[in-house]
C-alpha cells in the first residue's frame, strides 16, 4: 500500500550523496522521518518509534559511512541491526527446567491462538523425547477444552481436563499434580482468553501462577496486532512477569510491529513464531528477519548487502595487492582461513575462481578440518613470525607445535601450503588484475 | 435494552478514548499556533488510534484546509473541525446500511480468532429476539471443536444448526444448510466458516466456493456477505478488507473486541478506503454483547 513507493522514495532522497566520512545531523534528520512512518505503518507503538527514533538519532551521529552506501542507506542498516537487536538479537530457545517438571503457561487475549500454540509446542517439545502434558485451563469459551482434546490427540499428547469443575485455579492444581504422579516431564497450561484490562480474570492469572509455579509464562499475542500491543503486552508483564513471548499468525501478510512493541515494552524475548495452522508450523524466531519485515525496505535492505560485500571485494582486491607485492603475510592468511570457514566448501570456491582450473588446484591441500588447526598454528606464532615466515627454523617449529597443541608435521604442512598459496596468489592477480567477474572472496 | 447496550458501549468506549481526546486536548491547549509542528503532533495521535497512515493524512489535511480558510484560531472550534472531519469518514456509506430482508442468508467471514462463531450466536439471538426465526450452519469443518463450539451456542441461543463432521466439505455443509432452511422456512439462515488468512490463495478458492454456492440460492434468499474485523487489530485490518471484499463482495462489516482497550480507528480508514459499511459492534463474550454501528455517536464518543 501506501510504503511500496517508500523505499524508492529513500533511494532518491539519498541517491546524491556517495558515502564518505561520517553521518550528520542532517543525514539523519532526513532519513528518520521516513523510517519513523515504516515503523508506524507496520504497526510499531508509536511510543516505541519515538523513543527508538530518539537512540537511533543518537547512535548514529558521527557513525562511519560504509564507503559505497549512502547516508541515508547507512542509517537503514543502523536501524535495521538496532531493530534486531531490540528483538533479542539472537534467536532464543525454550530451556527446560533442569531437574524435575518444566511447567509453561500460555496467557493472551482472547483469539490470540493459544490453544493451537500449546497443540503446536506440545509437538514440537516431544521432539526433545519428553512426556507432555496438556492442560485444559480455559473453562469459559465453549468447546474450548474439547478443541485442546482433539489437538492433544492429533500431536500425541496427553491432555488434562475437567468438565465438571470450574474453576480453573483447580485445575490447574490437580493438572500440575497429575503431571507429577504419572512423570511428565513438561506440562503446557493454556488458560482462557481475557482482556488484560478485565481486573477479575487478571487476578485469577496471577493465582494459577501462584498455584503452579511456572517456568515460563509465555504472552501469545497475535502480530496483526496494532498500536495496542503495547499496553496488552505491558500489563500482562506487570501483572502475571512474562517469561517470553510467542508471535501468532505471522503467516500472513501482515508486517507485524507488534513483535517490536512487545519485545521492547517486555524485554523478553520472542521464542516462537506460529506460521500457519497445521500443528507443525511452529517455528523458531528470527530477530533478523522480523526486523527487516517490519521495516519494509527489503530492496534497500538487499542494496546495503550488496554494498557490504561490495566492500568486502574492496578488501579482497587489496590483499591482491598485497601479494602482487609480496607482502602477503601469514596474517592475512589467517584472515583468510577464518573467511574460508564460514563459506561452505573450500574446494567448490576455489574451483568457482576464473582461471584455476582443476590443474592449477593440483596439489593444494583444501582440507577443510584442518582449517581449525591452521588457525591455531598460526596463532602460535610471534607477530614477527607471521610478518615474515623464513625465521621459523626447526627450533621454532618445535615451539610453535606445542604452543597449538599439533605436531611439527602439521607446522610444516601449514608453511608449505602457505608458500603454495602465494605463489597461486601472484598467478591469479596476473590473470585478473582489475576485473573479477563472479568471483567475490578473496582466497590462499 | 438497546439502551442499555449502548451505554455498555459508550463506558466501554469513553474509558479508552478519553486518552485519545485528552491527548488532543493537550495539544490543542500547548501547542497556540497551529504550525508544522502542531499537524506532526496531530498526525501521530491519530496513528496511535490505528486510524492508519493515509486516512491520517487526509484527516489532517482537510482539518488544515477548513483550519486556513476560516482563519480558524479557537482551540475549542479547532477541536469540532477535527472531529466533525473524522464524523464525515464515519459516516461515509451508510445508505448503504440497510434493513436485513428476509428470507436471508448470512455468510460470516474473517481471519482466524476474530470472533466469527461468537458474533453468529450474537446476530442469531438478536434476530430469535425480534421474532425471527433463525438457523446456523456449521461451515467450520476445520477448526478443531469449531463444530461443537457452534453446536453449544446454537443450545444457548435456542436455534436449530445443520453440521457436519470436523473435516468435511465446508460447500457441501452450506449447501444442506440452505436446503433446509429453505424448506424449513427458515427466516434468516447465518453460516460460520473457519478463519483464514486473506493471502492464503487456496482457502480463498474455498471460501469463493461457498460464495457461489449462497449465490446461487438468491432466487429464494437475500444474500448478505459481513466480515468480522478484530478492533485490536492494526493496519493488517485494510489488507483483510480489501481481500475479502474481492472475494465475497462484503456488505458489512462487524467490528468485535470493542470492550477491550483498542480504540477501533481501523474502521476510519477502512469505511474511507473501502466504502463497507460498519453493521455492529462486538462489546463482550456474552450473545448480548452486540450493538448496532452508530457512526455519530461512534465520532463523539472517540472525541468525548
Ligand atoms: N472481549 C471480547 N471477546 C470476544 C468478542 N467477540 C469474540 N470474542 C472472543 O474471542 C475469542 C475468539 O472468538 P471466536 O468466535 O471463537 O472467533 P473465530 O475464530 O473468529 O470464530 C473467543 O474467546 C471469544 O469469546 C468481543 O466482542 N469482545
Ligand atoms: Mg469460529
Amino acid at each position: 500500500m501506501v510504503f511500496e513507493g517508500l523505499s524508492s522514495k529513500l533511494q532518491d532522497t539519498f541517491k546524491k550523496l556517495r558515502g564518505k566520512g561520517k553521518l550528520t545531523e542532517k543525514d539523519i534528520k532526513e532519513a528518520t522521518r521516513e523510517i519513523k512512518l515504516a515503523l508506524l505503518e507496520a504497526d510499531v507503538n508509536f511510543k516505541v518509534v519515538k523513543s527508538f527514533v530518539k537512540n537511533i538519532n543518537e547512535r548514529a551521529l558521527g557513525a562511519d559511512v560504509l564507503k559505497s552506501l549512502t547516508p541515508g542507506q547507512q542509517v537503514i542498516k543502523i536501524v535495521n541491526d538496532e531493530l534486531t537487536s531490540l528483538m533479542g538479537g539472537q534467536p532464543a530457545k525454550l530451556e527446560y527446567s533442569p531437574k524435575g517438571i518444566t511447567v509453561i503457561m500460555l496467557v493472551g487475549l482472547q483469539g490470540a491462538g493459544k490453544t493451537t500454540t500449546a497443540g503446536k509446542l506440545a509437538g514440537h517439545i516431544k521432539k526433545d523425547s519428553k512426556k507432555v502434558l496438556l492442560a485444559a485451563c480455559d473453562v469459559y469459551r465453549p468447546a474450548a477444552i474439547k478443541q485442546l482434546q482433539v489437538i492433544g490427540n492429533q500431536v500425541g499428547a496427553e491432555v488434562f481436563a475437567d468438565t465438571e469443575e470450574k474453576n480453573p485455579v483447580v485445575i490447574a492444581q490437580n493438572a500440575l499434580k497429575y503431571a507429577k504422579e504419572h512423570f511428565f516431564d513438561v506440562v503446557i497450561f493454556d488458560t482462557a482468553g481475557r482482556l488484560h484490562i478485565d481486573e477479575a480474570l487478571m487476578n485469577e492469572l496471577v493465582d494459577i501462577k501462584e498455584k503452579v509455579a511456572p517456568d515460563h509464562t509465555i504472552l501469545n499475542i497475535d502480530s496483526m496486532t496494532g498500536q495496542e500491543a503495547v499496553n496488552v503486552a505491558e500489563t500482562f508483564n506487570d501483572k502475571i512477569s512474562l517469561s517470553g513471548v510467542i508471535l501468532t499468525k505471522l503467516d500472513g501478510d501482515t508486517r507485524g510491529g507488534a513483535a517490536l512493541s512487545v519485545a521492547s515494552v517486555t524485554g523478553k524475548p520472542i521464542l516462537f513464531a506460529g506460521m500457519g495452522e497445521k500443528l507443525t508450523d511452529l517455528e523458531i524466531f528470527y530477530p533478523d528477519r522480523m526486523a527487516s519485515r517490519i521495516l519494509g525496505m527489503g530492496d534497500v535492505l538487499t542494496l546495503i548487502e550488496k554494498a557490504q560485500a561490495d566492500f568486502d571485494e574492496e578488501k579482497a582486491v587489496e590483499l591482491q595487492e598485497k601479494i602482487r607485492k609480496q607482502t602477503f603475510t601469514l596474517e592475512d592468511f589467517k584472515q583468510q582461513l577464518a573467511q574460508m570457514k564460514d563459506m561452505g566448501s573450500f574446494k567448490d570456491i576455489l574451483e568457482m575462481i576464473p582461471g584455476a582450473g582443476k590443474k592449477a588446484l593440483k596439489g593444494i591441500d583444501v582440507d577443510e578440518k584442518e582449517f581449525v588447526r591452521s588457525e591455531a598454528i598460526i596463532n602460535s606464532m610471534t607477530p614477527e613470525e607471521r610478518n615474515n615466515p623464513s625465521i621459523i627454523n626447526a627450533n621454532r617449529r618445535k615451539r610453535i607445535a606445542a604452543g597449538s597443541g599439533t605436531r611439527v608435521q602439521d607446522v610444516n604442512k601449514l608453511l608449505k601450503g602457505f608458500e603454495q598459496s602465494k605463489k597461486m596468489m601472484k598467478q591469479f592477480s596476473g590473470l585478473n588484475n582489475k576485473k573479477h567477474g563472479k568471483f567475490k572472496f578473496p582466497f590462499m | 435494552m438497546a439502551e442499555n447496550l449502548f451505554e455498555k458501549l459508550k463506558n466501554s468506549l469513553v474509558k479508552t478514548k478519553k486518552s485519545f481526546s485528552g491527548k488532543i486536548d493537550q495539544l490543542i491547549n500547548y501547542s497556540g499556533v497551529y504550525d508544522e509542528d502542531f499537524f506532526e503532533e496531530l498526525e501521530e495521535i491519530l496513528i496511535l488510534s490505528d486510524i492508519g497512515y493515509e486516512s491520517t493524512n487526509e484527516i489532517i489535511e482537510k482539518t488544515r484546509e477548513i483550519i486556513t480558510r476560516e482563519n480558524i484560531t479557537d482551540k475549542v472550534k479547532v477541536k469540532n473541525t477535527i472531529k466533525s472531519v473524522v464524523r464525515d469518514i464515519l459516516k461515509k456509506d451508510e445508505d448503504r446500511h440497510r434493513e436485513i430482508n428476509v428470507p436471508a442468508v448470512i455468510l460470516i467471514v474473517g481471519v482466524n480468532g476474530v470472533g466469527k462463531t461468537t458474533t453468529i450466536a450474537k446476530l442469531a439471538n438478536m434476530y430469535k429476539s425480534k421474532g425471527m426465526n433463525v438457523m446456523l450452519a456449521a461451515g467450520d469443518t476445520f477448526r478443531a471443536a469449531a463444530v461443537e463450539q457452534l453446536e453449544i451456542w446454537a443450545d444457548r441461543v435456542g436455534v436449530p444448526i445443520i453440521k457436519n463432521a470436523q473435516g468435511a466439505d465446508p460447500s457441501s455443509v452450506i449447501y444442506d444448510a440452505l436446503q433446509a432452511a429453505r424448506s424449513r422456512k427458515t427466516d434468516i439462515l447465518i453460516c460460520d466458516t473457519a478463519g483464514r488468512l486473506h493471502n492464503k490463495d487456496n482457502l480463498m478458492k474455498e471460501l469463493s466456493k461457498m460464495n457461489k454456492i449462497i449465490n446461487n440460492s438468491s432466487d429464494h434468499f437475500s444474500v448478505y456477505r459481513y466480515l468480522v474485523l478484530d478492533a485490536t487489530s492494526g493496519t493488517n485490518a485494510l489488507s483483510q478488507a480489501a481481500t475479502f471484499n474481492e472475494v465475497t463482495k462484503l456488505d458489512g462489516i462487524i467490528l468485535t473486541k470493542l470492550d477491550g482497550s483498542a480504540k477501533g480507528g481501523i474502521i476510519i480508514p477502512i469505511k474511507n478506503q473501502y466504502h463497507i459499511p460498519v453493521e455492529y459492534v462486538g462489546v463482550g463474550e456474552g450473545m448480548d454483547d452486540l450493538q448496532e454501528f452508530m457512526p455519530e455517536d461512534f465520532a463523539e464518543i472517540l472525541f468525548e
